[in-house]
């Protein structure tokens, strides 16, 4: 009997041990960035990545194989996905992408992940890399801004045609909570709205007054919209991806009332692949990147000029 | 005394080899309730939230455990007196919901009972639209929960034997009054345990509420939806509601557990 007893605990030791050491990698992988746009997508890619985690700190000496690890916010999974692609077809390299909320990316990196490029949905995020010495500061480059849209059923049941129509009775709004960034920023547009003469005072109080869900990330907001549940809701721009496009029409939100998140990648210091890593920069900022990404609904400057920072609220 | 010996040295080992399960189940609750501190608690039960989440799970919930044990009822007992073709394929279908990831029946309701859904269409034509609204909630929580009361019915009458309901048949009683008076009384204490097993599952019910109802306080918001909310915004509000609901599920399973003690074989729920 003790025989048994002695390989039975064995065997719960060693599981005990293999759990343990899978779950270093899950940190980045776990609690969903409530910003989280592209999930499926982000849940392989940040496992794949997973494993690059636990390679301590700095990235791995293995010469410059032509491999990139990519640690882009989860919002650009679409765009950093077709982009790696195209990037990887036109030079001998290998794109490891690992999306993740940009707070959860930060984290990793600060705490030694071996990454070469940091692509942030905000500066705070950034900052974040710099201060703990990964990312040089002054290296990085607004490459995108998001902003908030409107967007009806393609059938827009509720004849929805101005944002001032959201404050007509009976509209069936949703937007995502309070704690998800993009509905603060959604209730920002409307206290900045009701300021405005265009707008009655009492606008956020009547728009509330239609909101019939609160959702829990941007993606549920989408998904309610596209089905048709819900007259109305708003979500980032860069959500209304190719594939919803034909689902969902759109109200633009004007600058004054927007919240524009701008995007900035950079290098980290310590990549072995320091080259390769600025040509993938390089593409990104170039007309061809762009255009990729404002195929995914992110602003892009025109031109090859660099965006400034200056004119940017930070999210 | 030798022999004593080998006994002794496997239950040791079998304590031990139990141990880290039982810790780690026990361990987050533990933790849940070291961190909150009663007097916080208290003070936090009339935040209007906290008391619109709870009075909307308490309602939600028991209206789920009424249609449960009105359109149950029939279900159970057909299933547990007659034998036809298809029986075992019915009594998978409703093990289903119990099985099934909450989100995938939200999302299965939402394009059943949606305003562009299979049903939906139609009552949107009629002026009625459930999405978004408690009957929604309600809706959700039965989908998910109403298989236990059915399961546990089912087995209950199935445990009746059938000789007294043939004697009451005799007697003269109509099948209704056999049900009533023989085969209710009968499994009583079992059917009782299914209620409130369905009333807990009920009132835990998260994904399918979120992505079928929504989530709207006072409307949609129940306790489980404010919890996971509230856990991003307003920590206080998360625990206090996590509390409560850990210690009604407690005592809603130990009392069931007592109950079922009484009547039927222990080990069975």
């Amino acid at each position: 009997m003790t025989r048994y007893a002695r390989s039975f605990v064995m065997v719960v030791i060693a599981t005990l041990a293999s759990c343990g050491s899978s779950t270093q990698g899950v940190p980045g992988t776990t609690s969903a960035d409530m910003n989280a746009t592209q999930t499926v997508a982000s849940v392989g890619q940040a496992s794949a990545a997973a494993d690059t985690q636990s390679v301590p700190s700095p990235a791995t000496p293995a010469g410059n194989t032509g491999a990139l690890n990519v640690f882009a916010a989860a919002s650009l999974a679409g765009a950093f996905t077709e982009l790696a692609k195209q990037f990887e077809s036109a030079n001998t390299a290998m794109l490891r992408l690992n999306f993740a909320g940009s707070q959860q990316l930060a984290q990793q990196i600060k705490e030694g992940a071996a990454a070469d490029i940091f692509a942030s949905a905000n500066q705070r995020q950034l900052a974040v890399a710099i201060e703990a010495g990964r990312v040089g500061a002054g290296t990085q480059q607004i490459f995108a801004r998001n902003r908030l849209v409107v967007i009806y059923p393609q059938d827009n049941p509720a004849q929805l045609t101005q944002l001032q129509d959201l404050a007509k009775p009976n509209v069936k709004l949703v937007l995502a909570a309070e704690a998800v960034p993009v509905g603060e920023y959604a209730l920002d547009f409307l206290t900045k709205a009701s300021e405005l003469p265009e707008y009655s005072a009492a606008y956020k109080q009547s728009v509330l007054g239609n909101v019939v869900s609160y959702e829990e990330n941007v993606k549920a907001v989408l998904t309610k919209v596209a089905l048709s549940e819900a007259d109305a809701g708003v979500v980032y721009s860069s959500d209304v991806s190719p594939e919803v496009a034909g689902q969902v029409g759109r109200i633009d939100i004007p600058d004054e009332l927007n919240t524009l998140a701008a995007y900035p990648i950079a290098p980290i210091s310590d990549s072995p692949n320091a080259e390769l890593a600025g040509q993938f920069i390089e593409y990104v900022l170039s007309p061809e990147g762009q255009d990729v990404l404002a195929k995914y609904g992110f602003i892009v400057d025109d031109g090859a000029g660099q965006p400034t920072a200056s004119s940017v609220k930070q999210p | 005394m030798p022999s004593r010996r080998p006994v002794r040295t496997w239950w040791l080992s079998l304590a031990l080899l139990s141990a880290p399960l039982l810790l780690f189940l026990c361990l987050p609750l533990v933790a849940l309730v070291l961190r909150i501190d009663l007097l916080s608690v208290l003070m936090r039960l009339g935040e209007p939230p906290v008391v619109q989440a709870i009075s909307l799970s308490l309602l939600t919930a028991s209206l789920a455990t009424l249609i449960a044990l009105f359109a149950g009822t029939p279900v159970a007992y057909l299933l547990a007196r007659w034998s036809f073709r298809g029986r075992g394929v019915l009594d998978t279908l409703i093990d289903l919901p119990m099985v099934l990831p909450p989100s995938v029946a939200g999302i299965a309701l939402l394009i059943t009972f949606g305003r562009r859904g299979l049903v939906g269409q139609y009552l949107a034509e009629w002026g009625v639209s459930l999405a978004f609204t408690s009957a929604a909630v309600v809706l959700a929580q039965t989908f998910v929960a109403a298989p236990f009361y059915v399961k546990a019915a089912m087995g209950a009458f199935a445990r009746v034997e059938r000789e007294l309901e043939q004697a009451a048949a005799i007697d003269g009683a109509s099948p209704l009054q056999v049900f009533r008076l023989v085969t209710v009384p009968l499994s009583r204490t079992m059917l009782l345990g299914g209620l409130v097993m369905t009333w807990a599952r009920a009132l835990g019910e998260f994904g399918a509420t979120i992505i079928f109802a929504g989530n709207l306080p006072g409307r949609t918001q129940t306790m489980p939806l404010a919890i996971y909310l509230g856990f991003e915004l307003d920590l206080g509000v998360a625990l206090t509601l996590s509390v409560i609901l850990l210690a009604t599920s407690f005592a809603v399973l130990f009392v069931v557990k007592r109950i079922l003690a009484q009547s039927v074989p222990s080990g069975s729920l």
